[in-house]
């Protein structure tokens, strides 16, 4: 039969790997876009853009340092503090004056920020196609199921849980992290207990902002560093988060694991259509289950 | 006290101001005359929106949507089937609202950010398949050279059909936001749990809003058609659905007119400030800003709340 010759199980197999390692990249922007969503309750449309910076800085600090691995790890360390410092810039001189308005500034506020970010990245590193190399040790392939798989792709499958159980151990564990997550469900209690809310928020957009660097950081070798990587993400990022349930970690990584599974399915079995498999799925989970699958911070 | 439906004032100021744009071709160079028609074509578009947002409050982020369907349907029948072109004119809108409703079915049983969630979603789902299906939509190229009716094919008698419609359809909103349905719809919009309690059917009066607004979304992507003569996926983008959100904040939200002050501004800016430096989105931005800090009741609100208060002082001495 022909359907088993083009779905072997060997190409069912290495397509859901890739989907899964795509998966990865989502749950680490998306964990952040939806930190900052459980705390700060806006919808941070600035998140793409500061992942666009994270991989455009990648881009810049592996070429002033020269390749090879030290600057592979120097790029995913510093990328991402970069994006971080941008963002505590931002928030501290202009965002945390608005906390007081209206959900809708806020949204627009984010917006402006997009508009504004995603012109200075053209100013900085201009329109063209950038990409990089992963370092040596990450190069080629390996067998997986008969086929050959993407190192690199291995590589973001292990990074992705470990910075899933870091991102739990840290909101469950330490002292600013259960701050953080009690200002999610009640902010005026936190801040009647004596806490300094407007800078527990400034934290919690700041290590948003930072996984979405780290996020961009860690796509650069395997995409064209483009402008335009911003809207792209955005839109898929604001759907996991709302398919996962809003503000809650683990839903961004449900959501993320169906988006993108269904997307490299969809590859497999209908090239053309792959982009709308992921969002037929969303209609689908959200049709059944309205406020996402986990429950939501909200 | 109660307030006439139609305010004398106010009716002689539009007829003023339809007058002086129904001039404005016999004096102005052709650029700016294409301008004109584009900014009408966008306002109609953020009222449209206007209608939804501010008088329904729902959060209808994925807006533009409905402006694509509608101008996708009138270029993909002038293109493709021999129909007669008025019939276009008219299905296009109908399919928006169609869309519109069908969508909104879905939506409406949400609120707030969870409404706008599915809503962008929905809509992107759209998107992503009028991007893929060449075949259909020409996939990313979109499609151009829409053979346009004679009648209105070149640009002075294309602005004078746009201004007309626009006319039209700024009238007809106004009376259905002045009608008892506008009332109970802005009812609904600010308690709409209260509205419920006394009998009002809260989500038929949201989703016959929505059939309205994208109704007349999808006549504003019609009027696109006519004035660029080309469509592409970027009309179904949510990139253009958030910029004519922010043509309503900046206009004003709680205002009938501010929307279309918001377009004009916006489209006015792109074009000039885009001939001048590619970095316009980085104004755009930086102005957005400014407003919401400075001006969040937006242009349109800051300055009748001026005037109120102008009025005030003088009745008050």
């Amino acid at each position: 039969m022909e359907w088993s010759e083009t779905y072997t199980a060997a190409a069912l197999g290495s397509h859901l790997l890739v989907g899964l390692s795509r998966a990865m990249i989502l749950f680490i922007v998306t964990s952040g876009l939806s930190f900052v969503l459980g705390v700060l309750r806006v919808p941070n449309v600035a998140h793409g853009s500061l992942y666009m910076i994270g991989a455009f800085a990648a881009f810049s600090i592996v070429n002033v340092l020269g390749g090879g691995a030290p600057a592979f790890w120097a790029a995913l360390l510093l990328a991402p503090l970069i994006v971080a410092a941008v963002s505590l810039v931002a928030e501290r001189a202009l965002f945390c004056h608005l906390y007081e308005r209206e959900h809708l500034m806020l949204l627009l506020f984010t917006f402006a920020l997009m508009l504004i970010l995603g012109d200075l990245v053209k100013m900085v590193w201009g329109a063209d196609y950038r990409s990089i190399m992963a370092p040596e040790f990450l190069r080629g392939s390996v067998p997986v199921f008969g086929s050959p798989f993407p190192k690199y792709n291995l590589f973001l499958l292990v990074v992705g849980p470990v910075v899933a159980v870091g991102l739990w151990l840290f909101s469950s564990r330490t002292r600013i992290g259960k701050i953080a997550r009690a200002a999610a469900v009640d902010r005026e209690m936190v801040g009647a207990v004596g806490i300094n809310v407007s800078w527990v928020f400034a934290f919690a957009f700041v290590l948003g902002c930072f996984l979405a660097g780290l996020g961009g950081a860690l796509v650069a070798p395997t995409v064209s560093v483009t402008l335009g990587m911003d809207h792209d993400i955005i839109i898929e990022a604001f759907l996991i988060v709302t398919i996962g349930g809003l503000g809650n970690m683990w839903g961004a990584m449900v959501g993320s694991l169906i988006f993108g599974v269904t997307q490299s399915f969809g590859v497999l079995f209908w090239p053309q259509f792959a982009i709308v498999f992921p969002y037929v799925a969303v209609v689908i989970v959200l049709t059944l289950r309205p406020k996402g699958l986990l429950k939501s911070v909200w | 006290m109660r307030q006439a439906i139609i305010n004398k004032n106010s009716l002689l100021v539009s007829a003023g101001i339809l007058i002086v744009l129904a001039c404005l071709p016999l004096v102005l160079p052709k650029f700016y005359v294409y301008v004109l028609a584009l900014i009408f074509v966008t306002a109609l578009l953020a009222m449209s929106l206007n209608m939804v947002v501010g008088h329904g409050g729902m959060y209808q982020f994925h807006h533009g949507v409905f402006y694509g369907i509608g101008a996708y349907t009138l270029a993909l029948m002038l293109t493709k089937t021999s129909l007669p072109a008025w019939l276009g004119f008219a299905a296009a809108p109908v399919c928006s609202a169609l869309a519109g409703v069908l969508i909104g079915l879905f939506c409406v049983r949400l609120t707030k950010l969870y409404f706008g969630m599915l809503q962008i979603s929905l809509g992107s789902l759209v998107w992503a398949i009028a991007f893929r299906w060449y075949a259909l939509t020409g996939g990313d190229d979109g499609i151009h050279g829409v053979p346009i009716p004679d009648g209105i094919a070149s640009l002075i008698p294309s602005y004078y059909f746009i201004l007309f419609l626009l006319a039209a359809s700024l009238a007809v909103m106004y009376l259905i936001l002045k009608s008892p349905f506008g009332n109970t719809l802005r009812a609904v919009r600010d308690n709409p749990e209260r509205c419920e309690a006394v009998g009002i059917n809260v989500r038929f009066h949201q989703l016959v809003a929505i059939a309205i607004a994208t109704f007349f979304a999808g006549l504003a992507g019609t009027l696109f058609v006519v004035v660029e003569g080309s469509v592409f996926p970027d009309l179904l983008f949510w990139v253009l659905s958030l910029e004519v959100f922010i043509m309503c904040l900046l206009g004003g939200w709680f205002t009938f007119a501010g929307p279309v002050l918001g377009a004009a501004i916006i489209v006015a800016l792109r074009t000039f400030a885009g001939v001048y430096t590619e970095y316009w989105t980085l104004i755009l931005g930086v102005i957005l800003i400014l407003l919401i800090f400075f001006l969040p009741e937006g242009v349109m609100g800051f300055l009748e709340e001026k005037f109120k208060a102008r009025t005030q002082t003088t009745s008050e001495r």
